[in-house]
């Protein structure tokens, strides 16, 4: 039984990284692109993990797996959230079509 | 900073002995060395109010916390996935600004990690003295500041206010 759900966890994640490579190529600028990486890929890898704990229960493995999907939810957006910064800071602009960029009217904190 | 150095001691060793289940003698007699070398070494930065730790409310909210974090994250996975997968790509992106009132760091932390991971949001840069936190958005709803900070930050601050406030 606890395998089958993990192969149904495993498929899940296999489909929301996809969405998500297929946002980074699809996607305008690099803020939107980190918007689809990030959140696509973070659930995606954690769903992975998570089946891959659910099909081989409370082992070395399954343990392991699971660690890793908790820092994976803890540092990915910390990624994210650099690369925005930086991207911004170094002189990365907005898409063309963006609506504002409040970041900019305040003149990029120091 | 003596009761900042035990919490991440218990926290190290139990990260420890985790990564090596399942453990045996040698493991748990290495985890010690190592634990308290870490604790030793970086104890005094990990936490400012230790005796946060001992509040049962705070573990409480923030089991109530996670489930809605991964409902929202899950909702946050689906906008994008149909947003990538529309032939037209129907994006209107900007950066806008919000409010906050948490103060701590962990807090604040959080805040921002949530509101990466939640539909069409990414935490771009953090204002401290003012309170700010300027947040990419992928679909603006709102440009001013009252509008955005209801719809992305109210959901979360007042559980993780009560969390780690």
């Amino acid at each position: 039984m606890s395998n089958i759900i993990g192969i149904i966890f495993i498929a899940i994640g296999l489909v929301f990284d996809f969405f998500g490579c297929l946002g980074l190529v699809r996607l305008p600028d690099v803020y939107n692109r980190l918007q689809a990486s990030t959140k696509c890929v973070t659930l995606g890898t954690c769903s992975i993990l998570f089946g891959t704990f659910l099909i081989v229960g409370v082992s070395a493995t399954g343990v392991k797996a699971l660690i890793c999907a908790t820092f994976l939810l803890l540092t990915a957006p910390v990624s994210a959230h650099a690369l925005a910064r930086g991207a911004h800071k170094s002189g990365v602009r907005l898409w063309e079509k963006s609506v504002v960029d409040k970041y900019q009217e305040d003149g990029e904190l120091k | 900073m003596i009761k900042s150095r035990v919490v991440l001691f218990i926290l190290a060793f139990v990260a420890w002995l985790l990564f090596c289940w399942v453990p045996d003698a040698q493991d748990i007699i290495a985890g010690v060395f190592v634990a308290l070398l870490v604790s030793i070494l970086t104890g005094d930065m990990f936490v400012k109010r230790p005796h946060h730790f001992g509040h049962l409310k705070r573990y409480l909210w923030f089991i109530y916390y996670v489930p809605i974090f991964l409902w929202e994250c899950f909702k946050a996975n689906i906008d994008v996935a149909y947003r990538v997968g529309h032939p037209d790509i129907p994006i209107h992106p900007g950066i806008v600004k919000v409010k906050t009132n948490l103060k701590s760091d962990t807090g604040l932390t959080f805040l921002a990690n949530s509101i990466t991971l939640t539909p069409g949001t990414l935490s771009v840069d953090i204002d401290r003295e003012k309170g700010y936190i300027y947040v990419h958005w992928i679909e603006v709803k709102s440009k001013d500041v009252e509008g955005a900070t209801k719809m992305i930050v109210e959901k979360f601050e007042r559980i993780l206010r009560r969390i780690f406030e």
